[in-house]
């Protein structure tokens, strides 16, 4: 379903800031793969993420979806089949447009958009048992601006509105770090809800080491970026945090840097 | 005075399609255009220029559309493809305009090829063939002598008809921005000026819809334009200075007065903006000290004060609240302290 081969990003190369963020990125994800990503900062997980929704392109290597290549293929193209949802709260919806109009918005993913109304009433029904499903009562809410929303309800309508069109890929960078531990934990019991219903590929950079345990089926880590360590989906359901901290002393050769880690939320 | 008001109205309802093209720009794509000031000389000249040379005045006026589009679109282009700063784009375009709608208007002439005005004294306009059509109606005579007979007042416009094919065209476009920014493009040119990465995310290229935001925006100005030189019967190369603070005057005035609670409310607002700012400057130049060219400094004023004073309204209201939180926060700690001095003596 996804593929990166050979992925190379180099930041201001040439300069005394020069910094290796991607070094030969190998990854596979199968369809239905829910893939989760932990590793210090500057380790390259959000490099990896803005090189397959095509917000950066790699220096070398290519990235291909669904069995086309797209790597050099403009952001905005390439979100027809890749879903997103980002840390900030705010960057998922537009805040001085309507709960219905933000879905419209994310209904017309896939499709050319054209004279058609956005919310015309037939969706209209489709918006409210999606907005059901998050079982927040923002489907009594319609009309409301979503700069009106809480974080966390804004977190939660991002989600549906990522998923709800069944992308090939979903993206969601640290999409829970933001917001308060309850509303951390209903954005994750969504996600886990909303990936399974949809069976999507999914890829979820998180500094919790706990949800990176708890969901999904494979687990990567990465440091100065490389993919340092994999576990597949034999090995995912009976790992612990101490496993992954031994396992990084051993390929490093050094104590993980890991109260962020482990406290963060 | 009556006469005058009258006369602003009619041309505040011309107006207010330009006041919508500058809502889409300002509001909408949150885009600072500042192409307005040439593309609405571009569409009075064109349509002036088609005139003059004879061809049907509602083919002029469309003419004016595609031109003032074609404008509009060049400054979408300078910003999103030569990557230029909006203010600047728009500027760009409006001093390359000015030459352009010298030329546009130097076609109409035999013996020259730049020309700084076109006089439409006896030509045809879509007003003096509307009023061709419906002073035959006899409604003119009729409405006149209701008036008399109901209200008691005696003057009256010379004619009914030029307000009425005005508010007429000015609604129309009025229900098609309504109903165009609730399409699926509409949706997404909104969501552009509203948070560009998201709308990115879902699959919308961000440049295009500015493009044609831009264009679109600037095809109402031209149309304007277009009307306003066949309602005053003259193009003239210097007859925009200023049209963009005006615009903005009227989207201001009129969210202020009417709100912005729906899109449908918005561009309502919009329109009734621009008549009233008609109808201020009609008043302004009948104080005996006031020329007319202090109109440029009033209106750039409005436009300060509105932008200012609710900035002034926000603070104030926000250290009032605060203020009557912490009196009662203090009320609170003194009522728990004379408790507990209660408790205590007992």
């Amino acid at each position: 379903m996804l593929k990166l081969e050979g992925i190379n990003k180099i930041f201001n190369e040439a300069t005394p800031d020069e910094k290796i963020a991607l070094d030969n990125i190998n990854l596979h994800l199968a369809p239905g793969d829910f893939v989760t990503i932990i590793g210090s900062n500057g380790a390259g997980k959000s490099t990896m993420m803005n090189m397959i929704s095509g917000a950066l392109t790699p220096d070398f290597g290519a990235v291909t979806i669904d069995g086309k290549e797209v790597t050099r293929l403009p952001e905005y193209k390439r979100s027809q089949f890749i879903g997103r949802v980002f840390q900030d709260p705010m960057a998922g919806t537009a805040p001085s447009m309507t709960i219905e109009e933000n879905l419209a918005i994310a209904y017309s993913r896939n499709a050319k958009r054209g004279l058609r109304i956005g919310v015309s009433r037939g969706r209209r029904d489709f918006f409210r048992t999606s907005l059901e499903k998050l079982g927040l009562g923002l489907e009594d809410r319609f009309n409301a601006k979503v700069g009106m929303l809480s974080g966390g309800e804004r977190q939660a309508l991002s989600l549906l509105m990522a998923t709800f069109t069944r992308p090939s890929i979903l993206l969601l960078d640290e999409h829970t770090a933001a917001l308060d531990p309850s509303r951390a934990e209903l954005i994750t019991r969504l996600t886990k809800q909303l990936v399974e219903e949809g069976n999507l590929t999914t890829l979820m950079v998180t500094h919790n080491m706990q949800q990176a345990i708890d969901l999904g089926n494979r687990l990567i880590m990465m440091d100065k970026g490389q993919i340092i360590l994999s576990i597949d989906d034999a090995k995912k359901p009976t790992l612990t945090i101490p496993d992954l901290m031994t396992e990084f002393e051993k390929i490093r050769g050094e104590k993980m840097n890991s109260d962020r880690a482990l406290l963060g939320s | 005075m009556f006469t005058a008001l009258f006369g602003s109205v009619e041309q505040g309802i011309i107006y207010a399609i330009m006041a919508l093209g500058v809502y889409l720009t300002f509001r909408v794509l949150d885009f600072p255009d500042l192409t307005v000031d040439g593309s609405f000389v571009t569409g009075a000249a064109t349509a002036a220029m088609m005139i003059a040379l004879g061809y049907h005045p509602i083919l002029a006026t469309l003419l004016a559309i595609v031109a003032g589009f074609i404008a509009g679109c060049m400054t979408g282009l300078l910003h999103t493809k030569g990557k230029i700063n909006p203010l600047l784009s728009g500027i760009l375009m409006m001093i390359a305009l000015y030459s352009i709608n010298l030329r546009i208007m130097g076609l109409s002439a035999e013996n020259a090829i730049v020309k700084p005005n076109i006089p439409l004294m006896n030509a045809d306009t879509i007003f003096s063939q509307f009023q061709v059509f419906w002073s035959n109606l006899g409604i003119d005579a009729a409405l006149t002598s209701f008036i008399k007979n109901t209200l008691g007042i005696s003057p009256a416009p010379s004619t009914w008809g030029t307000i009425l094919v005005v508010l007429i065209i000015t609604l129309i476009i009025k229900f098609i921005a309504d109903w165009f920014l609730k399409t699926e493009v509409g949706l997404a040119i909104r969501a552009t000026g509203d948070n560009k990465r998201m709308i990115r995310s879902f699959s919308a290229n961000t440049d295009g819809l500015i493009v044609l935001g831009l264009g679109l925006s600037n095809a109402l100005v031209a149309f304007s334009g277009a009307l306003i030189a066949q309602y005053a019967k003259f193009a003239d190369a210097n007859m925009g200075i200023g049209m963009i603070v005006i615009g903005l005057a009227s989207v201001i005035i009129g969210e202020a007065i009417f709100g912005t609670k729906t899109i449908f409310r918005t561009t309502l607002a919009v329109v009734a903006g621009a008549i009233i700012y008609r109808i201020i400057y009609a008043v302004a130049l009948r104080i005996d000290w006031l020329d007319t060219s202090d109109m440029k400094l009033i209106t750039a004023i409005i436009v300060i004060l509105a932008l200012v004073i609710p900035q002034l309204v926000d603070k104030r209201r926000e250290k009032k609240r605060k203020e009557k939180r912490q009196m009662e926060r203090l009320e609170q700690h003194r009522e728990i302290t004379r408790l507990q001095g209660g408790k205590n003596l007992a």
